[in-house]
């Protein structure tokens, strides 16, 4: 029931939203409601969860296609309960983000956004196959129109490529969803068995690079994230990529456990690839936007190690990470969108010396990027020493590109805060250009002081990420397919 | 005394109503002429409503099949079904025509929608090669002149021209077929021909061959689709929807029954017949559609796509693609009639033909449109919160149990391409604006039309509805295929 619950509310809220004829202000404000109200339904949905005894729980089920095994079924597992809380806070950070700057056709907006939220939950409560199909499509129509609307001047394009790179992924996946649930003769999640055809773990593979994104499926990266509205792109950074994640853990390997082990070598050569890549593009990125769009897709390359680490140190690792990440990569963003608006520009060339005078955004800046570099005894140095510590069995090698995107992450954060905070004054950043306003503080403070708390306290996440045997996605590895 | 066969009312009263339907609407003409246009429309929309309800209730009664008037037609669920979508299709249709600005003609208009509509009824239940040809001559004549009927305009004389060559030479391969057939076999009945020892394999098999494309031209499955994009852009576009949902149906239905029950022992030659001519059709509806501008013409080539969709179920030769097929033609049918209904409206507000152009800002301006268009385009497209995405997930499947991957690959090849286009209509639904682009005509109010409003906001439900209800259509449809002998 909670997680009907809380897949439905914000899908009633965009309903509600989308129907009432309400001025802007309190339409943005009734959307910044049922985002906090989700956050709350959360906060229930955790602490209903027995963490100790793990496996899946809060899950219900009914009948859609009895004639073909389809069913409606959601449920959470420890790891997928802590990615959909990231989710909601992050949300709710957005919608707020969205109310503070404002924006026009309000209604169409948040109750687009509202659905988005509704869909990635979904996705990741998601125990049918044809449901997370269904949902992790659904999550592309809000993205199409939000970038394609109210986004920057090239959104046209961003949104074009964007399309064609998911849905091509998707569609592969639609080919494997279908061929994996005709022969299982259900698509539950929970009753079918494995397989051991490497074509049917290629399509969903590659749908769930394209949607991390992993190198080199990465093409729609840079002018979505720079095209789109700034919390949009928070929001695709922090939560949807991590849909990847779960599809993963949920079914790539679980349910192609002999594919995804012969695979592994690929994928984790791919994704330290990935890390590298994107950790020296982040470097190179001539704006604001493009370092964290970057960097968000480095960090997902090393989550993917953790993920194909087949360890459980490097899981658990992968999750905490996951969680941080979407934090801190939200936290970057609005913060990006702050110093964009007091700008008119994210070009790093034209910015600089905002710290003097501006102390409370020197501080909040400092503070996003000390957590983002990772800095020992944060939440994030904690997930990548894990990630580090568990991917060191399949080779020393990916521990070394580990460490290197540390100190990669190190260069680039950095590199960005010194020129926005530091240096001279830049031609953008005008004398009179104000400090963080309260409105800005409360929606980026609450997200970083959650991350704060993860880093005094990591195990709360890794520890109770995968607490049964059975709940571990590497539970069928080795056995063979029936 | 003549021998007659005993009639069975009943299995006859579709058609029969929608004749009734037809004739009180020529009637109308001695009316005085400010009420033609009324009681036309009425006793058109009366006539497939009575239809429709009586395809229900024949449903329920036949749950085995039975044949009737020697061998002639046959009583099942398969045609029930069939003529259910059908009539709904139609009256949709008479509400989409409703606000039509046509001076005269207004009692043939309907009186020939809904004789088209007894054909087709009359067409699905067809059980020897004699009846399959009347019934599709019937329809067809009535199409062609639907097509032509609004006679100022030149491009719907073209298209009615167009329509009656290619449509009388597919009519007339389909004879031949049948011909050839009757000679190889000396039956007519669909049964018979099934069991009987063929005198020469070669005209079985160019006989089937030649059925096969006289139906194909009707399903407009590429390649013999070539009236389509003109015809479907010239008629008037509630002849359009009327064609792309009705047509398709009935051809569709005609063509499953035939093939199965008819030609069992050649399956192994026409499912791979049929493959191809659903990839073909995949291929060109898909790319031809990509660089249309006119929105009836690519909704044509859509519809020459999903045509291709519909005969991947046919060519699995199963029970289960039997099903794919008859689910898919309900958010199919609705739509495709809810999309030309949407160009309809825009048509009369600009009083233009509505191009890609014509559609900047109007998911703003027209926000009830907008999200109509946009629904239908999403569930053409298979997205989820629509009917389209279990239609493509179950052809798909029923390919897959057939073995024919390859196939389903070409499918999602096929529906990658066509989110090319679909998503096109979104984007200058709501990406683009007209003051901006200086081409639509912004403000004011378009022409009031309830009916037409109706028959979109029908077409939602029945698109977004078949996507949460799906076992009970899935029931009705396993009863209906269920009907023939896989």
């Amino acid at each position: 029931m909670l997680t009907t619950a809380l897949i439905l509310l914000p899908i009633a809220g965009a309903l509600v939203v989308a129907i009432l004829p309400l001025p802007r202000e309190t339409t943005a404000g009734l959307a910044f409601l049922v985002a906090l109200m989700e956050v709350g339904l959360w906060i229930v949905a955790a602490s209903q969860y027995d963490f100790d005894e793990g496996g899946l729980q809060l899950d219900a089920s009914r009948q859609w296609v009895e004639s073909l095994g389809i069913s409606y079924s959601v449920g959470f597992y420890g790891y997928s309960l802590w990615l959909a809380g990231a989710a909601v806070v992050v949300f709710a950070a957005a919608i707020g983000y969205a109310l503070w700057v404002g924006r026009d056709r309000s209604r169409a907006y948040y109750a687009l956004m509202l659905f988005l939220t509704g869909a990635v939950i979904a996705t990741f409560a998601a125990q049918d196959l044809l449901l997370f199909y269904v949902s992790f499509e659904a999550m592309l129509i809000p993205l199409y129109v939000l970038v394609g609307v109210w986004g920057g001047e090239r959104r046209q394009a961003a949104t074009v490529t964007f399309v064609i790179y998911t849905m091509a992924g998707s569609l592969l996946m639609l080919a494997s969803v279908v061929a994996f649930g005709v022969t299982q003769g259900t698509f539950s999640l929970t009753e079918s068995g494995t397989s051991d055809n490497v074509w049917i773990f290629l399509g969903f593979a590659i749908a769930f690079a394209v949607k991390a994104p992993l190198f080199p499926f990465h093409g729609w990266l840079p002018l979505t994230y720079r095209q789109a509205p700034i919390e949009v792109a928070a929001v695709l950074s922090a939560v949807v990529s991590k849909t990847a994640i779960y599809g993963f853990l949920r079914i790539g390997i679980p349910k192609f456990p002999d594919p995804a082990d012969d695979l592994s070598g690929l994928i984790l050569v791919l994704a330290s690839a990935g890390l590298v890549y994107g950790s020296v593009l982040a470097f190179r990125s001539p704006d604001l936007r493009g370092v964290i769009a970057y960097s968000s897709m480095a960090q997902m390359g090393l989550i993917t190690l953790g993920v194909f680490a087949f360890d459980d140190l490097g899981v658990d690792g992968a999750i905490l990470q996951s969680v941080a990440h979407g934090l801190i990569s939200a936290s970057m963003f609005l913060l990006v969108g702050m110093v964009e608006r007091r700008c008119g520009t994210g070009e790093l060339d034209e910015l600089g010396g905002m710290a003097r005078g501006r102390p409370t955004l020197a501080t909040v800046v400092l503070l996003g990027g000390m957590i983002a570099l990772a800095v020992p005894g944060s939440a994030t140095f904690a997930g990548e020493f894990l990630i580090m510590a568990g991917v060191y069995g399949q080779g020393w090698g990916y521990s070394v590109v580990v460490a290197l995107g540390v100190v990669l992450a190190a260069m680039y954060i950095l590199r960005l805060i010194s020129a926005v905070l530091h240096e001279k004054p830049g031609r953008a950043v005008r004398e009179e250009a104000l400090d963080l306003r309260l409105g800005e503080l409360g929606l980026v403070i609450p997200l970083l002081l959650v991350l704060l708390g993860l880093s005094v306290w990591p195990a709360l996440v890794s520890e109770s990420s995968f607490t049964t045997h059975d709940a571990s996605p590497y539970a069928s590895l080795g056995e063979s397919p029936p | 005394m003549i021998d007659t066969p005993t009639v069975d009312w009943l299995a006859l009263s579709p058609p029969i109503a929608l004749l009734a339907g037809a004739g009180l609407a020529l009637l109308s003409a001695l009316l005085p002429e400010w009420m033609r246009k009324g009681v036309s429309g009425i006793a058109a929309i009366a006539g497939f409503a009575v239809a429709t309800g009586l395809a229900v209730y024949l449903f329920q009664e036949s749950s085995t099949p039975e044949v009737l008037l020697d061998g002639s037609m046959t009583r099942d669920q398969l045609a029930a079904m069939a003529q259910a979508i059908l009539g709904v299709t139609g009256a949709a249709v008479v509400l989409v025509s409703w606000g039509e600005r046509r001076r005269t003609n207004h009692a043939e208009y309907y009186a020939l929608l809904a004789t088209a509509g007894a054909g087709m009824a009359f067409f699905v239940s067809a059980d020897n090669l004699m009846t399959l040809f009347l019934g599709l001559e019937w329809f067809s004549l009535c199409l062609y002149i639907l097509v032509a009927i609004d006679s100022e305009r030149e491009t719907s004389l073209e298209a009615g021209l167009k329509y009656l060559i290619v449509g009388g030479f597919g009519s007339a391969v389909l004879l031949f077929g049948s011909a050839l057939v009757y000679g190889a076999t000396s039956e007519l009945g669909f049964d018979a021909i099934g069991s009987a020892d063929p005198s020469s394999e070669a005209f079985l098999f160019a006989g089937l061959a030649m059925i096969l494309a006289g139906l194909a031209f009707k399903v407009s499955a590429a390649p013999f689709h070539m009236w389509t994009p003109d015809v479907y852009q010239g008629a008037p576009t509630s002849v359009t929807a009327f064609m792309s949902a009705a047509t398709k149906t009935a051809a569709l239905v005609a063509m499953l029954r035939i093939l199965v029950t008819a030609f069992p022992e050649q399956s192994d030659v026409w499912t791979i017949a049929v493959a191809v001519l659903a990839a073909i059709s995949l291929a060109w509806g898909n790319l031809g559609a990509l660089a249309q501008r006119d929105l009836k013409r690519m909704l044509a080539y859509s519809s020459i796509s999903h045509a291709g969709f519909m005969l991947m179920a046919i060519s699995a030769n199963s029970e289960r693609g039997g099903e794919a097929l008859l689910y898919y033609l309900i958010p199919y049918s609705a739509m495709s009639v809810g999309a030309f209904a949407v160009v309809a409206a825009r048509e009369r507000e600009l009083r233009a033909p509505v191009t890609l152009d014509s559609l900047a800002g109007m998911g703003w301006e027209r926000p009830y449109f907008g999200i109509a268009l946009w629904t239908f385009m999403l569930g053409m497209a298979g997205f989820p919160l629509t009917g389209g995405i279990f239609g493509k997930l179950f052809v798909f499947s029923a390919a897959y149990d057939a073995g024919e991957w390859w196939l389903v690959l070409i499918g999602v090849v096929a529906t990658a391409i066509s989110l090319g286009y679909y998503l096109n209509v979104v984007r200058w639904l709501y990406m683009r604006s007209g003051a901006e682009l200086r081409l639509a005509v912004a403000g004011g109010s378009p022409p009031r039309d309830p009916a037409l409003g109706v028959a979109v906001a029908a077409s939602v439900v029945v698109t977004v509805g078949s996507f949460f209800v799906v076992q009970p259509i899935l029931d009705v449809a396993s009863d209906a295929a269920s009907a023939l002998p896989f």
